[in-house]
């Protein structure tokens, strides 16, 4: 679900938007987003980086189930640093997203529709986001500390094994992102 | 004279230092992330900035680490020739610190014990050690814990001697630009000018250890880093890669005498969070 929060304009032109989205969501709820434009995120969404992804294509490879539905969903390429008694979290920032630029096409195709990370994608990706109608969000890298305080929730749902690397169930309240590249391949880093 | 110090003294000081590096950065850096800050020309720019200082607070007072990457554990050693280690393998009581504060401090371990088959090791270790030895009788200790985002990004240059400081000032820069958002700017930039190939990556990474606002003593490297931050913050890609005039906080070098037939370069860059600590034992 999408909320607009404020509208930002430059002299006529309408800049950026400021909006607050809940998931899981539809490519409806995302196909008016622009690249640039700032997005609270609000709901469940999951963490898996590296070997997390290896694991997920390798059930895929097998035919097996992935551990959680990706439609409609958010990955969030993230490994935390463990928290302290009394917090949901530690530190909590995003990791660079080209990394898992291999295993998300794959993983776009099946339904998920937004990740959100850092830094630049590869061309792969751009595609499978535009014929998916997906969206890609960056977060302030090395942020850790702040955005840990909009998460609430967290519990280990795949691959404990891996440590930081597991894949986590997180609740999150107005995370504040930016859109990095929106539904048409917009991309703001270039 | 002969000094004794034992092991456990070391594992006890880089314990303390892991969870201090982690949690609270030097004065130098946060001096220039706050100047940064205040000279922005940006919007975006100037809203990560505060943002980033925002952070630093929240990791000081609540004890969150600043970033989630709280890196290997990079370690700089100076062993005065007349110290001698009692009580165990020196080695082992660097790791066994890094164990601990590790472990202690809830910071992250995010060390695979075999690069191609990548288990973790679930404490952090084995750090990164380099020794050397100097005069005298005291222990240097210098902690780098080094994140990924920004280590992945950092480059080596095998230049020509024809190509001269031209060939330098644009291989510091191709290594800035093709690092862009991925290295979490603004950056720190740690330069190795000359020695052999590995000699260069070393003083790049040392770079990094020095404070952020200071300068070289040679007038020409005093110079490119000055020149070189310039041409950096002019590249107009800004805080987190969105735009704006802070790309870099700092750009440090370190020479080293080369052979007649080489230039070698290294460019070891580090993100905002570019962490060190240093005792004296």
């Amino acid at each position: 679900m999408k909320e607009i929060i404020c509208r930002m304009f430059d002299d006529r032109t309408e800049i950026t938007m400021e909006y607050r989205l809940s998931t899981p969501f539809t490519k409806e709820d995302i196909k008016d987003l622009k690249a640039g434009d700032k997005v609270y995120l609000s709901g469940t969404i999951y963490t898996a980086r590296d070997a997390a992804h290896k694991r997920m294509q390798e059930s895929l490879d097998n035919g097996d189930p992935l551990p959680f539905d990706v439609n409609g969903n958010v990955i969030y390429y993230m490994g935390p640093s463990p928290a302290r008694p009394g917090h949901p979290i530690g530190s909590a920032g995003p990791t660079t997203a080209g990394r898992m630029d291999k295993y998300t096409p794959k993983l776009l195709d099946l339904g998920l529709l937004g990740m959100l990370g850092k830094g630049k994608r590869s061309p792969e990706v751009h595609y499978a986001i535009i014929r998916n109608g997906a969206v890609y969000f960056a977060a302030i890298g090395g942020a850790g500390a702040l955005l840990s305080k909009c998460i609430k929730n967290s519990e280990i749902l795949a691959y404990e094994d891996l440590g930081t690397e597991a894949i986590r169930k997180l609740t999150v309240e107005d995370l504040p992102c930016i859109v990095a590249i929106d539904p048409e391949g917009n991309d703001i880093y270039n | 004279m002969i000094r004794e110090i034992n092991v456990s003294e070391v594992s006890n000081a880089i314990s303390d230092m892991c969870i201090n590096a982690n949690h609270f950065l030097s004065d130098d850096m946060k001096k220039a992330l706050y100047d940064a800050c205040d000279s922005e020309s940006s919007p975006i720019g100037k809203d990560i900035l505060s943002q980033l200082k925002e952070n630093l607070d929240i990791a000081g007072n609540d004890m969150i680490p600043i970033c989630q990457d709280t890196g290997m554990a990079v370690i700089f050693l100076e062993i005065g020739q007349d110290i001698h280690f009692v009580g165990g393998d020196l080695n082992d009581a660097v790791n066994e610190g890094v164990r601990r504060g590790y472990t202690d401090g809830y910071l992250r371990k995010s060390v695979v014990n075999d690069p191609i088959i990548r288990e973790n090791t679930g404490d952090n270790t084995p750090a990164i050690i380099h020794e050397t030895i100097v005069p005298g009788d005291k222990l240097k200790i210098t902690l780098a814990p080094k994140g990924f985002g920004s280590e992945n990004m950092s480059r080596i240059f095998m230049l020509k001697p024809a190509q001269g400081i031209e060939g330098v000032k644009e291989a510091i820069l191709t290594a800035v630009k093709d690092a862009g958002p991925n290295a979490c700017p603004p950056m720190v930039v740690g330069v190795g000018i000359g020695g052999d190939f590995e000699k260069c990556a070393l003083l790049a990474k040392k770079a990094l250890t020095r404070e952020a606002l200071s300068h070289s003593d040679i007038p020409w490297v005093k110079d490119l880093e000055t020149e070189i931050l310039k041409e950096i913050n002019k590249t107009g890609l800004g805080p987190g890669g969105l735009g704006g005039s802070t790309t870099a906080l700092a750009v440090n070098i370190e020479t080293y005498p080369t052979h007649i037939a080489g230039l070698p370069v290294a460019v070891n860059i580090c993100c905002h969070v570019n962490r060190h600590v240093t005792q004296v034992l």
